[in-house]
């Protein structure tokens, strides 16, 4: 290599680190901004009362109005000067009413995830299996049921709700919630990309259709149910529309509306709360973050 | 064309009952109620049930707080969803080259999507509450203090809230989308001289259309959910520029007003119909020549 072409080799090359580097910089920089609300969350849980009291004081008293703060700054500090449980002994011993609360946010969600995904198997199978027009065009009604937002939706589960006088209690956000189609679009869409000379010959070999869904379908589907897993719990464990329109007793409400009514009167425990109460999805998230990743893909596109 | 044998036709009808325990729930708990919706927005009270035509509709389209809500989480969709796919794209683009730590970056643009919005509304109101830490920021640069959430610089606070928790979800979408585009025509273009900006915009964007249509609706129904962020940050009456839909919902959940209800909820779901026929419109035209 001559070295004039050595020079301008090396000069692309420096060209392309800075490049790189800027990159780097700019969307480190972003990074830092997305996971900054989670890691406050977490850190200032840790915080006690009285820190809390000397760093937010400002912004609390004025919701709370019966307490007064010392300090005029409100200090957002990542590290806690001494890093203390009381706020989740608070919360989780001392008054058993969050932890009642965390319980009513496992009671709705689980079943739901659990019984929406046998059912939507089921349904997805049906629509995987063969082709017609029937069945394409109650695939696409599920599709546009899917669309719908919950503006939309709430109407009819609140009537449905007054005809099983299941008003107020869990069951009115239950059962909706595992009819709800987002399980069976994307399981379906997986199904089909099962090639049809594996059914054809599991019914050579004598299977029924039964056989088919339960010993060769749901074996290979066994990802993708994972992901859809994940996906279900997150949405639901995140709900507030249902339960503010469908449960007028508060008692029954699930953390992820009744977190917002301790802000006010406690931050410092409603920060142990709000920490306890993501620690579940940002777990599954951690240990499977390619399932969710898949999941997200595989809901990808309404065509096909 | 193939055609089917009538044990096949038999045997085909018998998968039918797996689609069975689905179908019931959706018929019973989504479309039955959905027609007596469209029964209550037509007559005049639940009771007598006089027939009115369109009398509910026009009533609701003059009530204020209704025009407002609508108005506001309109508004609301037309700058966040464009924002949303706009920016989840770029970062897309950016992850899917050969940058270092681009694992972890994603990780943590998708973890937002993971925590509840009432786990990180205290930390949102630390930010924006007018004694908050971005006014003290913004006081650096000698910026007199806003109260956020309570100005109409409040959808200011709502879109990068809709923005921290939507990006990775699309920003997934994408990734997988970009993935998915054949490599030879990619590298035939980059022999052909064609810089990294003209693949982008010439052959990127062509393939991606179908996506673009996907994040776009999904950006439009997930912009409805801001609610959930607006709620939990100010509780049932907020500040009037961030009176949304939902909150219109409730406050007539509350009152039990059916003929209400109805007929907003079907105007919303017209609204959302044709919005999203558009999209698919818009996409026909846009990729036709692209096979898939």
């Amino acid at each position: 290599m001559s070295g004039r072409a050595k020079s301008r080799h090396r000069k692309v090359k420096t060209g392309f680190i800075i490049r790189t580097a800027a990159m780097l910089m700019l969307l480190g920089g972003l990074a830092l901004l997305f996971i900054m609300p989670i890691a406050l969350t977490i850190t200032n849980s840790l915080m006690s009362q009285t820190e809390i009291a000397a760093n937010y004081g400002k912004i609390f008293t004025s919701l709370t109005g019966d307490r007064t703060y010392v300090s005029d700054k409100v200090q957002l500090k990542l590290i806690p000067d001494i890093i203390s449980f009381s706020q989740y002994l608070t919360a989780f011993v001392k008054t058993p009413d969050y932890l009642l609360k965390f319980w009513n946010s496992v009671i709705l969600v689980v079943p739901i995830m659990v019984f929406q995904i046998i059912i939507a198997l089921a349904a997805a199978y049906c629509f995987a299996r063969f082709d017609s027009k029937l069945r394409s065009i109650i695939f696409f009604s599920y599709i546009i049921l899917m669309l719908m937002p919950y503006q939309v939706t709430l109407v009819p589960n609140y009537i449905v709700a007054g005809w099983f006088n299941i008003r107020d209690t869990r069951w009115s956000i239950i059962l909706p919630g595992i009819f709800s189609p987002f399980a069976v679009f994307i399981l379906a869409r997986f199904m089909r990309r099962i090639p049809s000379s594996v059914y054809e010959a599991a019914k050579l070999d004598g299977c029924g259709e039964w056989q088919i869904f339960t010993k060769i379908c749901i074996p290979l589907c066994r990802g993708v149910i994972y992901s859809v897993a994940i996906l279900v719990f997150i949405d639901y464990w995140n709900m507030v529309e249902q339960p503010l329109v469908l449960l007028g007793d508060d008692a029954l409400h699930p953390l992820s509306v009744f977190l917002s009514k301790i802000n006010a009167s406690d931050a410092g425990v409603a920060f142990a709360v709000a920490a306890v109460y993501m620690i579940p999805p940002l777990l599954v998230f951690l240990y499977s973050e390619d399932y969710l990743i898949e999941g997200v893909a595989y809901s990808g596109s309404i065509k096909g | 064309m193939k055609t089917i044998t009538k044990v096949e036709a038999g045997e085909r009808r018998k998968t039918f009952i797996f689609l069975i325990p689905s179908l019931l729930g959706v018929l019973l708990f989504f479309i039955l109620p959905f027609l007596v919706v469209i029964r209550y927005s037509m007559i005049d009270n639940p009771v007598q049930g006089n027939f009115v035509f369109l009398k509910n509709f026009i009533s609701l389209i003059q009530n204020n707080a209704f025009r407002r809500a609508m108005m506001n989480s309109l508004t609301f969709s037309v700058i966040a969803v464009p924002l949303a796919v706009v920016l989840s794209l770029m970062l897309a683009v950016l992850l899917s080259g050969n940058l270092p730590f681009r694992t972890q970056l994603r990780t943590v643009f998708i973890s937002p999507l993971m925590v509840p919005v009432a786990s990180v509304v205290l930390i949102w109101q630390v930010i924006f509450h007018y004694n908050g830490v971005f006014n003290d920021f913004l006081a650096l640069f000698g910026v007199t203090a806003i109260d956020w959430l309570k100005s109409d610089y409040s959808m200011f606070v709502t879109v990068t809230l809709y923005l921290w928790k939507n990006l990775g979800y699309n920003m997934i979408l994408f990734m997988a989308a970009l993935a998915a585009i054949p490599k030879e025509i990619l590298e035939v273009a980059e022999l052909d001289g064609c810089g990294s900006v003209g693949r982008f915009f010439r052959i990127k964007l062509r393939y991606l259309s179908s996506s673009i249509l996907f994040v776009s609706i999904l950006s439009l129904i997930n912009s409805f959910k801001v609610f959930r962020e607006v709620y939990l940050l100010t509780g049932d009456y907020p500040y009037d520029s961030l009176y949304m839909l939902q909150h219109f919902m409730n406050n007539t959940f509350r009152s039990l007003d059916y003929q209400k209800l109805s007929s907003a909820a079907i105007i919303i779901c017209i609204i959302m119909i044709i919005i999203i026929g558009v999209l698919f419109v818009i996409d026909r035209r846009f990729g036709e020549d692209i096979e898939e």
